[in-house]
């Protein structure tokens, strides 16, 4: 219910709608994993997945930015169930990996930014390692491409107000690491399936 | 205006009759159709048409309910629809990082203000704001900025935009502020009869044009557009716009010819923003309407009429 209002919301002042080119809307487990220029990417992308999806649907979000203020930390606990996680060199003890393998349990979904933190420029950034351990020890689970679009125009990086410019999301073709292919190859050709779909 | 008066104004009352009946037609033609479409084709098209009849009867319920609640009503309504309508043309538009701040200022006060003039019926501001203050403020802020890359192409865009989305459109409330000597009629009649002519121009030039279209005007930008939708859509709406004289300042021919000249605005602006559209690879310039496209898609014809409307009434009415 808070959810939904939330995500209504979100749509709202986003404007943001939704494709689904390469795959259909559903609960099975998946990573939706996605371009980051905007603070609002993760709110977006969790918008515009229909109720059902939304709700088993988690994202990835850094504890520093998730914390800060009164907000933040009620959305992040009370609506996204998100997962918080140290954006900081992993130690033994404290590593965001473990996290995630938690979190998707046995029935969840996760919304994940790859490139590690917002880029400014046209094209996403290299994509950290973190996606392609959880591809080899998740083999189940989907693993779907995102384009987050305009998101930059409305709330770029360093500005405090947005401008209402229409968004939107493109849903690709789920991928999967192939045999024998190395952690680079998998991360560029991810990284190459999040390209794709901006010209779509 | 407030409802009461609405109650007695037989007017505004027929016109809203009119419309109903219009739509009670349009739908039950829609329903039987439907019934009878026997190709995948016919059938694509009776449901294009069906969602095209309900986004009319939700416009002119909201229209109405504008009307109905009076000068703020109208004005809140057409605010709203300028701002839905810079937010589809911004978004279409490529702008860089730079001009994200003066887009802020079109978004929240240009609009805001634009609109409060209208509302305030002060016509000296309501005029120079945005051909005036807004054109001179728009490349100042971006150039504050301090991002020269396509800079000219950048200001001239957001500039257009506010033109056409805001400040044309803002025409069709500021209707309402016209005093025209001798007419005792509802002022709320003014807006309504463009809109109406207006709109029913483009859904006649559709039909007839679906109906009868066989010689394109401008293919490269509208393909849909042709000349025997154009004139049989034009000379259709105007003959409705001159049957309805009794509820305008206008005698019969007066009627006509403001019709006309409405109507043929409309057409410009449907081809003008088509040649946008054309030119950004879209077909729609949003999704907010079933069976419409967006906001932007609606009421271009609007942005280019109300202007034009609105100043032959001001020049020889007032």
């Amino acid at each position: 219910m808070k959810g939904d209002f939330v995500a209504f919301l979100g749509r709202l002042a986003t404007g943001a709608r939704s494709r689904w080119l390469g795959c259909e809307p559903d609960t099975r487990q998946r990573i939706y994993f996605a371009n980051h220029t905007s603070n609002l990417d993760a709110l977006v992308l969790w918008s515009v997945l229909p109720s059902a999806v939304r709700a088993l649907t988690r994202p990835v979000a850094a504890r520093d930015y998730w914390t800060g203020g009164f907000v933040r930390p009620w959305l992040a606990r009370e609506v996204f169930d998100a997962v918080l996680i140290e954006r900081k060199k992993p130690t033994a003890h404290d590593n965001p990996l473990a996290d995630m393998i938690v979190a998707l349990g046995d029935r969840h979904s996760l919304i994940l930014f790859p490139e590690g933190g917002r880029s400014s420029g046209p094209e996403p950034g290299p994509f950290k390692g973190g996606l392609h351990h959880l591809a080899v020890r998740r083999p189940d689970v989907e693993f779907v491409p995102c384009f987050i679009e305009n998101m930059n125009r409305i709330l770029p990086k360093g500005e405090l107000l947005p401008v209402p410019v229409l968004g939107g999301v493109t849903f690709g073709t789920p991928i999967r690491v192939e045999p024998a292919e190395t952690k680079p190859a998998f991360l560029e050709r991810a990284r190459r399936a999040v390209i794709a779909l901006s010209n779509g | 205006m407030n409802p009461a008066d609405f109650q007695l104004d037989p007017v505004l009352k027929r016109l809203f009759g009119g419309v109903l009946v219009l739509l009670v037609v349009a739908s039950g033609v829609g329903a039987v159709l439907s019934r009878r479409a026997r190709t995948d084709a016919a059938r694509a098209g009776m449901r294009n048409f069906n969602d095209r009849t309900r986004a009319w009867w939700v416009m002119a319920g909201v229209f109405a309910l504008a009307l109905v609640v009076g000068r703020t009503g109208t004005v809140v309504l057409f605010g709203l629809l300028s701002f839905l309508a810079l937010r589809e043309f911004v978004t279409l538009t490529p702008t860089r990082r730079g001009d994200h701040r003066t887009l802020f200022w079109a978004f929240f006060v240009a609009v805001p203000l634009q609109y409060w003039f209208v509302w305030k019926q002060w016509y000296g501001m309501f005029v120079i704001l945005i051909p005036v203050y807004a054109f001179l403020f728009v490349p100042l802020r971006s150039a504050l900025a301090g991002d020269c890359r396509g800079f000219l192409e950048r200001t001239a865009k957001i500039q257009w935009a506010l033109m056409v989305c805001v400040y044309c459109v803002s025409h069709a409330p500021m209707l309402l502020a016209l005093d025209i000597p001798g007419y005792h009629g509802s002022r709320m009649a003014l807006p309504l009869f463009l809109v109406l002519v207006v709109q029913l121009s483009d859904v006649f030039q559709y039909a007839w044009g679906k109906t009868l279209g066989r010689h394109r005007m401008v293919p490269d930008v509208s393909p849909n557009k042709t000349w025997e939708g154009f004139v049989g859509g034009i000379l259709t709406a105007t003959a409705v716009g001159t049957a309805l004289w009794w509820a305008t300042p206008f005698n019969p021919w007066q009627a006509a010819l403001v019709s006309l000249l409405v109507c043929l605005m409309g057409f410009a602006g449907g081809l003008v923003m088509s040649a946008i559209k054309r030119d950004r690879g879209v077909k729609d310039y949003g999704a907010l309407i079933e069976g419409h496209g967006g906001v932007m898609d609606r009421i271009d014809s609007i942005c280019f009429a109300a202007p034009v409307f609105f100043h032959v009434i001001r020049f020889f009415w007032t």
